[in-house]
């Protein structure tokens, strides 16, 4: 089948695309390489919806961060997504930052971010008492949130499949091969062929592109370490919490998540691997060290309830590259999404829509779905309105992850839906169960015994997270 | 709303034993809350033996265990509800739970008792560093595996950390087949019990590498090998002592902590070394009528101290809702106090010196981590208290002191103190009535 579009990575750029584009009569299909939406560098990152007052003025990094931030609002009431407006704060420790937050500020007019602010020290330390006592002064920024970036990412892909989009996933691009008229796109899983292809392949969009351009780039995943702190921690600041960038770095960031933990990080390490999503001991004690720089009594070490790493899609001059590739027409590169590529994704979406368009001149259908519901969280609902769902559907009444108070109704929900979860870490990024405190010690088991039953699989053929993950070997009597 | 005299949250070994004395203590309305499908908690997957030698004088399985006190239950006709959640607990005692059938109910208790056990300490919160695979379990979850599910995780098994349940899995993987290659504890000593070394570990020549933890995690989907180092004094990695084994399974006994959510969201004051409540004397909590006991008041190497202690914290929940009956009943409320001598006095003639209701803090020092209880108020000291500790470190041939204030009045010789066994203490009334104006009992451990 010829496909008028194929998007390479259903991560949160490829599904954004993914859904802008199925406003229109094209035929579409997504290939993905692991299991699930969201497995790369859009399920590993700091969660955060940037205002806008890092990037460099007249970048197109600067640019789609604004853009996306204000989409947020329409986006998150469309797509039934947890975010939250709580507002980023930058610190400064020491009097001679002052003048490099001067800086920032002026940098975040410059890229059309509203209500931006700068704070005295008192005036930081009296909206988060929790900041160092070093703290000089701030620069706050209330249009900065926090997102679920995988609900982000899900909820675009699952709204994207209800407007006719095709997902294939285990399916790894081999080789791209330009015909007459088309592009061949040979898989793992058979091969495809398509009129335009869309590069979001993330950390591989190199590969992809450099297989139909000269002009060769080079991305380097560039790890981010992070540790996630216990829901005690969760309300140790409301803002997110940035570090001024010194001549010695970034610094880290330390900030509320929109489900009540609190997350710190990352590092910044340039790797070439782009599998290796290893955590590293100096990695976390650079956070434990760092994190401690603008906040205090965070005791990292006594309350972090996992860690873990992921990879951002650096391209030599940081910036975003969407554009069609001049030496290959009709090859979209939407490449070096690195951060705040979270944030940009629904402008970036919006972009590659444009490209396409002014080029293709598809028709708009008339009865696309702009609204996705997510997963009924009864932890909402009143005890009446909860006691109705029971009473209708007991499987809501059935508690499986304790920590996180996830039902067995939610579970079956993130199963049965469209595009709906084949693995433990497909129901966890889905329903939060397994990703509290004991992090699936109790609930696993059941999760299991869950997943076996809906799917009709045995047991020993569930994974954690696709490929060879299985959980357990074999059965003890045979 | 539903009422009970007595609502224990959690049907394991301590919610069982407690239910059991509160109705021998005279109460009749009695609900055990239990989340699983079945009592007896987590003695259903501890099929091996060596439970109730003190109990019952004999070596049991855990469901056998279990499954005495559960018949005793339902021979008693004492209320309970399975795969039922509580989700909430009030200051004022009103439990909200959740099942199935029932959907969101509140039930008012006269008293609660917490017996909620423990949870597993998880990798996540050890800061390995390395990948995030799949073959990475606690220790209670490949039991449950194991033992329940009838599934086996893997057969190149590692284990970190040294607690009671590692050396059970160490045991019972190797008997399914498995090569268990090593556990490594990051502690110079072992975080379980001798006998458990002995029999899982040491009859199975499986290698216990004291002073060592992992490093290093490969395998990107599944595990593949861990990196073992040995550690020093301060618990730093002592560079060149790296050894790679190659694993499908990397087991973690690292620790297990109270579950304490439910009584933090009530407001009940937690000791942050046990990571359970503060009780007194009744084992009741720092919130009136909430008493505590089991695992989740602190951790236990022996299902027996649990049933001993939950029996306790059960008698004390009786007392105090027939105590609140009767102050009830009584129109002058002045009356309680007299009630409350009468109640819990019983040998009143030797009351000696213990006037008025004073309370006497424990405290554990030099050696002792901690004390169960913390707290002791002079008038509800019924013949003796029964004081449990840990210590922090290895011990040989040295003392364990009790002073009531700066007189020694207890000074018990000790072949052997470690972290890993719970240690009891008996202080007496008479002991107590001896001393005026009694402040403070303190623990302490003493080379001579």
């Amino acid at each position: 089948m010829l496909y008028d579009v194929v998007i390479i990575g259903a991560g949160v750029s490829g599904c954004a695309i993914a859904r802008e584009l199925s406003k229109y009569k094209l035929n579409i299909c997504v290939l993905e390489k692991e299991e699930d939406v969201c497995c790369g560098t859009s399920k590993a990152n700091s969660a955060i919806i940037h205002a806008g007052f890092d990037a460099k003025p007249g970048s197109l990094m600067a640019k789609l961060n604004v853009l996306g931030n204000e989409m947020m609002d329409d986006l998150s009431e469309d797509l039934d997504i947890p975010f939250k407006r709580n507002g980023s704060m930058v610190v400064c420790i020491n009097k001679v930052g002052l003048k490099g937050l001067q800086e920032l500020y002026e940098r975040g007019i410059a890229n059309k971010v509203k209500k931006l602010k700068l704070l005295s020290r008192d005036e930081a330390l009296k909206l988060e008492p929790n900041l160092s006592d070093n703290v000089e002064g701030a620069l706050l920024a209330p249009t900065g949130g926090i997102v679920c970036p995988f609900i982000l990412n899900i909820a675009m892909a699952e709204n994207a499949y209800e407007n006719e989009v095709s997902f294939y996933f285990n399916t790894k691009v081999l080789k791209i091969s330009k015909c007459e008229d088309f592009y061949q796109i040979i898989t793992n899983n058979g091969d495809y062929r398509a009129k335009y292809i869309v590069n979001a392949a993330g950390v591989y969009a190199d590969v992809f592109h450099n297989m139909v351009s000269e002009n060769k780039i080079h991305i380097t995943p560039r790890r981010g370490d992070y540790c996630l702190l216990d829901k005690e921690m969760g309300h140790h600041v409301t803002h997110t919490i940035f570090q001024l960038p010194t001549k010695y770095g970034k610094g880290v960031l330390v900030s509320p998540t929109v489900h009540g933990n609190l997350i710190v990080g990352p590092t910044a390490i340039d790797i070439e691997d782009k599998e290796s999503t290893a955590t590293t001991m100096e990695g976390i004690n650079e956070l434990i060290h760092k994190s401690e720089i603008s906040v205090k009594n965070l005791q990292v070490s006594k309350n972090v309830i996992t860690s873990f790493a992921g990879l951002r899609a650096c391209e030599a001059n940081h910036d975003f590259i969407i554009r069609e590739v001049p030496d290959a027409p009709c090859f979209i590169d939407c490449v070096g999404i690195e951060s705040p590529g979270l944030t940009a994704s629904p402008a970036i979406g919006v972009m590659v829509r444009e490209i396409l368009v002014s080029k293709e001149h598809p028709v708009l259908k008339d009865n696309w779905k702009s609204k996705r519901k997510g997963i009924l969280n009864p932890n909402n609902l009143s005890i009446n309105e909860r006691n109705k769902l029971i009473k209708n559907n007991p499987s809501y009444g059935n508690i499986v992850c304790r920590c996180e108070s996830v039902s067995e109704g939610e579970i079956l929900d993130a199963i049965n839906r469209p595009l709906g979860a084949r693995s433990l870490d497909g129901v966890k990024r889905r329903t939060r169960a397994g990703m509290g405190r004991c992090q699936a010690g109790f609930c696993s088991p059941k999760v299991m015994e869950i997943i076996s039953r809906e799917l009709d699989i045995p047991m020993e053929e569930i994974t954690k997270c696709g490929g060879k993950s299985h959980i357990v070997l074999e059965k003890t009597k045979k | 709303m539903q009422k009970y005299d007595i609502v224990i949250i959690g049907g394991g070994p301590a919610g069982l034993s407690a239910g059991l004395s509160a109705k021998k203590a005279g109460i009749d309305s009695i609900l055990i809350l239990e989340r699983d499908s079945e009592l007896g908690g987590i003695l259903n997957q501890c099929i091996h033996n060596g439970f109730g030698l003190h109990t019952f004088k004999e070596e049991l399985t855990g469901p056998e265990y279990a499954s005495r006190f559960i018949e005793q239950i339902i021979d008693k006709d004492i209320e309970y509800r399975l795969d039922t959640m509580v989700l909430d607990i009030s200051p004022n005692r009103i439990v909200t739970a959740m099942n199935k059938t029932e959907g969101m109910f509140q039930i008012r208790a006269g008293a609660v008792i917490l017996a909620m056990g423990c949870r597993e300490r998880p990798r996540g919160a050890l800061n390995i560093p390395g990948y995030r695979p799949a073959g990475i379990f606690s220790a209670g979850t490949a039991q449950r595996l194991v033992n329940i599910e009838g599934y086996l995780p893997g057969k190149e098994v590692v284990i970190l950390g040294s607690g009671d349940i590692g050396l059970i899995m160490a045991r019972r993987m190797t008997l399914e087949g498995a090569k268990v290659k090593v556990v490594a504890e990051v502690m110079p000593y072992s975080g379980g019990l001798k006998r458990n070394i002995v029999q899982c570990l040491d009859d199975y020549q499986i290698p216990l590498k004291l002073s060592h933890t992992v490093v290093d995690i490969e395998g990107k989907d599944h595990i593949e090998a861990v990196t073992i180092a040995e550690v020093d004094s301060n618990r730093k990695v002592i560079q060149g002592t790296e050894k790679r084994y190659t694993c499908d399974t990397l087991l973690l006994s690292v620790g297990l902590i109270p579950e304490n959510e439910l009584s933090k969201n009530a407001g009940i004051e937690i000791s942050s070394v046990t990571n359970g409540p503060i009780v007194n004397e009744s084992l009741e909590t720092s919130i009136s009528g909430i008493f505590a006991c089991g695992n989740v008041l602190h951790v236990h190497d022996l299902v027996d101290f649990v049933s001993e202690e939950a029996g306790k914290a059960g008698e004390s929940a009786a007392l105090y809702v027939l105590k609140s009956k009767e102050t009830r009943d009584d129109v002058n409320e002045n009356l309680s106090n007299v009630i409350v001598n009468r109640t819990n006095l019983t040998d009143s003639e030797s009351l000696g010196d213990l006037r008025t209701d004073t309370i006497i803090n424990v405290k554990a020092e030099e050696g002792v981590r901690y004390t169960v209880p913390s707290k002791i108020r002079s008038l509800h000291v019924n013949k003796f208290i029964n004081l449990r500790f840990r210590v922090g470190n290895v011990y040989k041939n040295s003392f364990v002191s009790v002073y009531l204030d700066n007189e020694r009045v207890i000074h018990n010789k000790k072949r052997i103190l470690s972290p890993g066994e719970m240690e009891q203490v008996v202080v007496t009334k008479e002991m107590l009535c001896q001393k005026t104006d009694l402040k403070n009992i303190t623990l302490k451990i003493e080379s001579e």
